[in-house]
């Protein structure tokens, strides 16, 4: 039972997708496992051809896995052609029937799920209402806005009470505004129905606005899985560090260890304490993942060639991003905050001392 | 950039040369004349053809209460409405699977060869009907014309449908399938409703180009299977009637009328398009 523990809304198991066949053949899923829980909102992030459209494809059923098997709350489904399939779609480009009324849209899951009328339009009712587009129910879809189609895609996709929601981009074609105004609202829509939500994007101020849990993909790979706090926080590699938010990458040996914390020195004598990964030992090479924001600049009257000197100042509107060389040619950037009106707290040229907590600095596994 | 454009603008442009519009509206006239002077002709109340005595519809009151002109009229009728349904029902299917199908070995050659016949001398194609008949010892007669007319009717019915079928997005079909209809639901509440337009459109091109077709039809009709076409040319040898212009009045005015269906159909699908 332990293959595909019913608690689980789905289970991926060693899933390989491959397009075409021979020396052609494109691997757009190496050997992928994720368990994603009942009642969760769950993200696929990454970079486009990632292969995060693909797996969401393959548990909808528009694509057949190469190998490897699919569970719907321990139900084997990979088999299955969509329509037999309790998982339901919210497309990219909304996919609405473009001969049907608002209202048809959201009903045609029903129908072909034989209901009765007053049913159907009773859940219609019940779901244009959850979406907040009541008023909206006999229009077609050509004479709405990009954001009420998104609106209608999503209602028709909830309408049936799918028991896991796949949306696949849904925000990408929306403006800035609407978009962050839709992010809330599938939040709610997510803990007001308890649907299990899988949403892939490739936007990473959505994964972490919206998601209990982020699966981080890149090159057909689930590279980490986590909240959004461990994701930001603890980076397990570069390419996640990278993906999320803004990195110092900072290449350096280790200098000393005591038990789990290694000391690092980089640039001039700038010292960084870290957990060890991967078994490193002393003067082994590693790299260091810093936040720009998690270093602290203070003033110092010292002046000398060996400080942490100011190249350049780049003002951001709500902070400052200086790019700080800490000697031996390692620049690192960092991120003040604009506390105070007008141009950041200190400019090119100047010296300044940089200090860090325990914890802003991460070893990576490479 | 912007500033470059409204010195182009100066420079030799032949559609702004002086005396240019008149080739326009000869243009126009050539291309009308002969249409204008047969409609026009055919309201003459003169018993001959080519010269005008005054406005009147008696001919057209002889034309229709000709039994030839009506048999033949029939002939046409009952011709074309066959070969449109058999024409459009197999460019439907033959769409559906070049569109739809996937990839499959010859899918391209296929598409070439569906459109081909557009191409193909009638002469050619109407000797070669023919001798197939001839060769499979097939009685000429209504049946043979009918066959022949499925055939050559059957790229005009394909072309309109394989591009509403092209313009229509597949997410809609998974769409569908994802909402828990199975192939044959999928078909009939999103693939055909979408593709209603291009198939009316199809089958009125196929109807029109039927009505119309002389060549092929002369060659594989038998005795007693005159369609308007050949009763028009068979009159014709006889002398240039007012009766003759009449008919032609009668089919250009369907055709204009078909045509003109045809084009808000297909404008119409377009504003159905989706996203």
């Amino acid at each position: 039972m332990s293959e595909s523990d019913a608690t689980n809304a789905l289970s991926v198991r060693n899933v390989v997708k491959q397009f075409g066949s021979g020396p052609n053949a494109v691997t757009a899923l190496n050997n992928v496992s994720v368990d994603i829980q009942s009642n969760e909102f769950f993200t696929l992030l990454g970079p486009s051809g990632c292969g995060k459209t693909t797996l969401l494809r393959l548990t909808a059923g528009f694509e057949q896995p190469t190998a490897g098997e699919i569970f719907l709350f321990g139900e084997e489904i990979e088999d299955l052609p969509p329509h037999e399939r309790p998982v339901n779609t919210v497309f990219q480009h909304y996919a609405l029937f473009p001969h049907m009324t608002v209202e048809e849209n959201i009903g045609f899951g029903l129908r072909m799920q034989k209901w009765s009328g007053p049913e159907i339009r009773a859940r219609v009712n019940e779901t244009l209402a959850l979406v907040k587009m009541e008023q909206f129910a006999t229009r077609k879809p050509v004479q709405l806005s990009g954001g009420q189609q998104q609106r209608i895609a999503l209602a028709r996709a909830l309408a049936p009470r799918p028991k896991v929601l796949l949306l696949d981009e849904p925000l990408s074609a929306l403006d800035l505004k609407l978009r962050q105004a839709m992010r809330n609202e599938l939040k709610t829509l997510q803990r007001e129905t308890g649907i299990t939500f899988i949403f892939v994007t490739h936007d990473q101020e959505e994964a972490l606005t919206m998601s209990d849990r982020i699966a981080v993909m890149s090159a057909g790979l689930i590279q980490q899985i986590g909240a959004p706090l461990e994701i930001y926080e603890r980076p397990i590699n570069r390419f996640v560090a990278d993906f999320i938010g803004d990195t110092n990458f900072i290449e350096t040996r280790i200098d000393q260890v005591s038990g789990n914390r290694a000391l690092c020195v980089a640039g001039g004598e700038l010292q960084f304490e870290t957990d060890v990964v991967d078994g490193h030992g002393i003067g082994d090479a590693v790299t260091l993942a810093v936040r720009p924001e998690r270093i602290t600049l203070q003033k110092t009257m010292l002046r000398s060639k060996d400080m942490p000197v100011i190249e350049e100042a780049t003002y951001l509107g709500t902070d400052t991003s200086y790019e700080i060389n800490i000697g031996d040619g390692v620049v690192v950037t960092v991120r003040d905050q604009n506390a105070e009106a007008g141009m950041g707290r200190f400019a090119a040229g100047e010296n300044v001392k940089l200090t860090f907590s325990d914890g802003a600095a991460r070893m990576l596994v490479d | 950039m912007s500033e470059k454009t409204p010195k182009k603008r100066k420079g030799f442009v032949l559609g702004y040369y002086p005396g240019m519009n008149m080739w326009t509206l000869f243009f126009f006239v050539y291309l009308y004349m002969p249409m204008v002077v047969l409609v026009a002709y055919s309201f003459n109340d003169g018993n001959r053809a080519q010269i005008w005595q005054g406005f009147s519809t008696r001919w057209f009151y002889r034309a229709f209460i000709n039994d030839d002109i009506q048999n033949a009229a029939l002939n046409s009728l009952i011709i074309a409405v066959c070969a449109t349904v058999v024409a459009t029902v197999l460019a439907t299917l033959a769409a559906l699977v070049l569109a739809r199908g996937g990839e499959f070995r010859g899918r391209s050659a296929s598409l070439g060869m569906v459109t081909l016949p557009l191409i193909v001398p009638e002469i050619a194609t109407a000797v070669a009907t023919l001798s197939f008949f001839a060769i499979i010892g097939f009685q000429l007669g209504m049946l043979s014309i009918i066959i022949a007319h499925t055939v050559f009717c059957i790229p005009f019915a394909f072309l309109p449908i394989r591009a509403r079928l092209e313009g229509m997005d597949t997410d809609l079909e998974q769409a569908a399938g994802d909402l828990y209809a199975n192939a044959w639901e999928t078909f009939r509440f999103v693939t055909l409703p979408i593709l209603a337009p291009g198939i009316v459109a199809g089958a009125m091109l196929a109807f029109i180009i039927s009505v119309d077709d002389f060549i092929i039809t002369l060659m594989v009709s038998g005795a007693g299977a005159t369609t308007l076409p050949l009763y028009i040319y068979g009159m014709i040898r006889q002398g240039i009637t007012p009766e003759v212009n009449v008919i032609s009045t009668v089919m250009l005015a369907i055709s204009i009328a078909f045509i003109t269906a045809y084009w808000f159909i297909s404008a119409r699908g377009d504003t159905v398009k989706g996203h």
